[in-house]
């Protein structure tokens, strides 16, 4: 191994196109997992941020936050249900928001709710809100006024909270009369009567089983045999984003893709260098070198040019992170960066592994009589 | 006790119709101090000998014992240490590592071997006696083709092997050239109190060695004493 890794310390230029061509590869995939993270994040934040293990929703809305109604009634069947601590309504406008003293409308999610929200302090009074923080990157400032939808509902903005977007739109944390009155402005069909919500957030009991209190929420609320409810775990509430799942799958296969490419680069790469080197191995052969011993040195290179071209690509997509537009929902985070880098590495071990067989039939012979 | 000792021994390739014998019941037998130049044409079957003689091939059949033991069945992996530990080679076309120094060059024996312990002072060791003391820090490829023929024998004397395979030492070098590493490689070896043996097609070599042994199509002639 030792031998293996001086020759990449004397020789650097010969695995110069390796680590170039890694190098593209590992910010492409950087950069797309950037993308799927910023996506995902913006997307999810506002349900994230529930602290109800459950959502429910109406039986027909298809498991949609703005098709969704919950009335009265049903949310006290749902309260009643053993294993439910307690329930909070939740409600989401998408609207434009107009930054005070600007021209151009952001987009925001208008969120009506009662609590029980991670990083959203409780209710804030009527006609304030607790606004994202995306909207302070777009010139927002704590004190100064948003003008929500068509008509300009104005909310004061109390503070800013984070990561709780919904589909890419800055949350906007109202009481739920303020919400119902900035809906009533953009889908008038769709206001919904004091006391009603489009879901529940269900905080689960210590020690019950989500799942099973998910099934006997919706066994409660049925009417006629009928489902009225469908009752999700957050996770599946997320799935059930519009797109999330979409985008999760396209990106993982672009990903998967790219990490197959990097792969046959490694492959053809240390497969030609394999046929360059085969009079060498047949000499270190020859002279008492096993084929275990190349086969090590041969993968050492493999992960120290997948190593090299990591942090060339770290330190490129980072720059770029820094010069990308903010609309872009770029997030580059650390596990990212080492789940993309554990990736490249086992696919230039997959790749240099493509060589073994070649090693081990390299003859010590040919070393003799002039062939090697 | 003999350094080699080869009996009866045949190398067959391929098989039926397509059978060649490059080996014919060979038998000879090399002391322990002995010089032996192996002497015949291109195809006569003196790389193959000398090939079994390292552990690089296995004959079909007969015995070959190299320092005492007995290689003609030995697995690949045991070949492998057998040759790292017990033969010293010094290839036809020298084949030092490129991207390594000299004094490197002799140590990979070593690095092979996992044992670095003594080998670093023994490499500076034969440095020095081969004269390349100013030459260890550099590469094969600004050497010389006799500096990199001492390199060559150096890195065969690095695992102070019993027997030493040397592959037409002279083909690529000039006649003044040739003779100075064959005087190299016989007083390196005689130094050491180690046997040789010397493949070669060309008759002045013979002159160095204890005793030649011809070949011709897989065949050893009787014995000749030209030292």
């Amino acid at each position: 191994m030792r031998l293996a890794l001086r020759e990449m310390l004397r020789r650097p230029g010969r695995f110069a196109v390796a680590v170039g061509m890694l190098t593209l590869l590992a910010v492409l995939l950087l950069l797309l997992g950037g993308l799927l993270d910023g996506l995902a994040t913006g997307s999810t934040g506002a349900v994230r941020a529930q602290e109800g293990q459950l959502l429910t929703f109406s039986a027909t809305s298809r498991d949609s936050f703005v098709r969704s109604q919950i009335g009265a009634e049903t949310r006290a069947e749902v309260d009643a249900v053993p294993g439910v601590r307690s329930t909070s309504g939740l409600g989401v406008t998408l609207v434009g928001a107009r930054i005070e003293g600007r021209e151009e409308f952001e987009n925001a999610a208008v969120w009506g709710y009662e609590g029980g929200v991670r990083g959203v302090p409780a209710p804030p009074p009527a006609g304030q809100a607790w606004v994202d923080r995306r909207l302070e990157a777009a010139g927002a400032r704590v004190g100064g006024t948003l003008r929500l939808g068509p008509t300009g509902v104005p909310v004061r903005i109390r503070g800013f909270v984070d990561d709780t977007s919904y589909l890419l739109q800055a949350g906007v944390w109202v009481t739920p009369s303020e919400w119902r009155r900035v809906t009533a402005t953009v889908r008038p069909d769709r206001i919904l009567p004091p006391g009603s919500y489009q879901v529940l957030s269900v905080d689960v009991a210590s020690g019950a089983d989500p799942a099973r209190v998910a099934t006997a929420i919706d066994r409660a609320t049925r009417v006629d045999g009928a489902d009225t409810t469908s009752t999700l775990t957050k996770q599946a509430a997320i799935d059930a984003i519009p797109g999330v799942t979409s985008q999760r799958s396209t990106f993982t296969s672009i990903i998967n893709t790219t990490l197959l490419v990097a792969a046959v680069v490694v492959a053809l790469f240390f497969a030609l260098l394999t046929l360059e080197r085969t009079a060498l191995y047949g000499v270190l052969k020859a002279i008492g070198a096993s084929s275990t011993q190349i086969v090590r040195g041969l993968f050492a290179q493999a992960v120290v040019v997948a190593a090299v071209a990591l942090v060339i690509a770290e330190v490129l997509t980072l720059g770029l992170g820094a010069v990308i537009p903010r609309e872009v929902p770029l997030l580059l985070e650390p596990s990212r960066a080492v789940t993309s880098a554990v990736s490249v590495i086992v696919a230039a071990l997959v790749g240099s592994a493509i060589s073994v067989r070649r090693i081990i039939r390299i003859d010590p012979a040919t070393a003799i009589g002039g062939g090697a | 006790m003999a350094a080699l000792e080869l009996t009866d021994v045949r190398k067959v390739y391929g098989t039926g119709d397509n059978e060649t014998v490059a080996l014919d019941h060979a038998d000879l037998t090399v002391g322990d101090t002995e010089i032996v130049t192996l002497l015949g044409p291109s195809g006569s079957g003196k790389t193959t000998l000398l090939s079994i003689a390292g552990g690089l091939l296995s004959p079909t059949s007969g015995s070959v014992r190299v320092g005492g033991e007995y290689i003609a069945g030995y697995s690949k992996r045991r070949l492998t240490a057998f040759r790292r530990e017990q033969v010293g080679f010094v290839f036809q076309q020298v084949n030092l590592v490129p991207f390594l120094t000299a004094r490197e060059n002799l140590l990979i024996v070593a690095e092979l071997a996992h044992d670095t312990k003594e080998a670093t002072a023994h490499a500076d060791r034969l440095i020095e006696e081969l004269g390349l003391a100013h030459r260890r820090n550099a590469l094969p490829g600004t050497m010389s083709g006799g500096e990199r023929q001492r390199v060559a024998v150096g890195r065969a004397l690095m695992n102070s092997p019993k027997l030493v395979l040397v592959d037409e030492p002279t083909s690529a070098l000039d006649s003044t050239l040739g003779a100075q590493v064959m005087e190299l490689i016989v007083s390196e070896v005689r130094g050491r109190g180690t046997a040789a043996v010397i493949v070669t097609h060309d008759r002045r070599i013979t002159s160095y060695a204890d005793r030649t042994v011809e070949i011709t199509d897989g065949r050893l002639a009787a014995d000749a004493v030209t030292a």
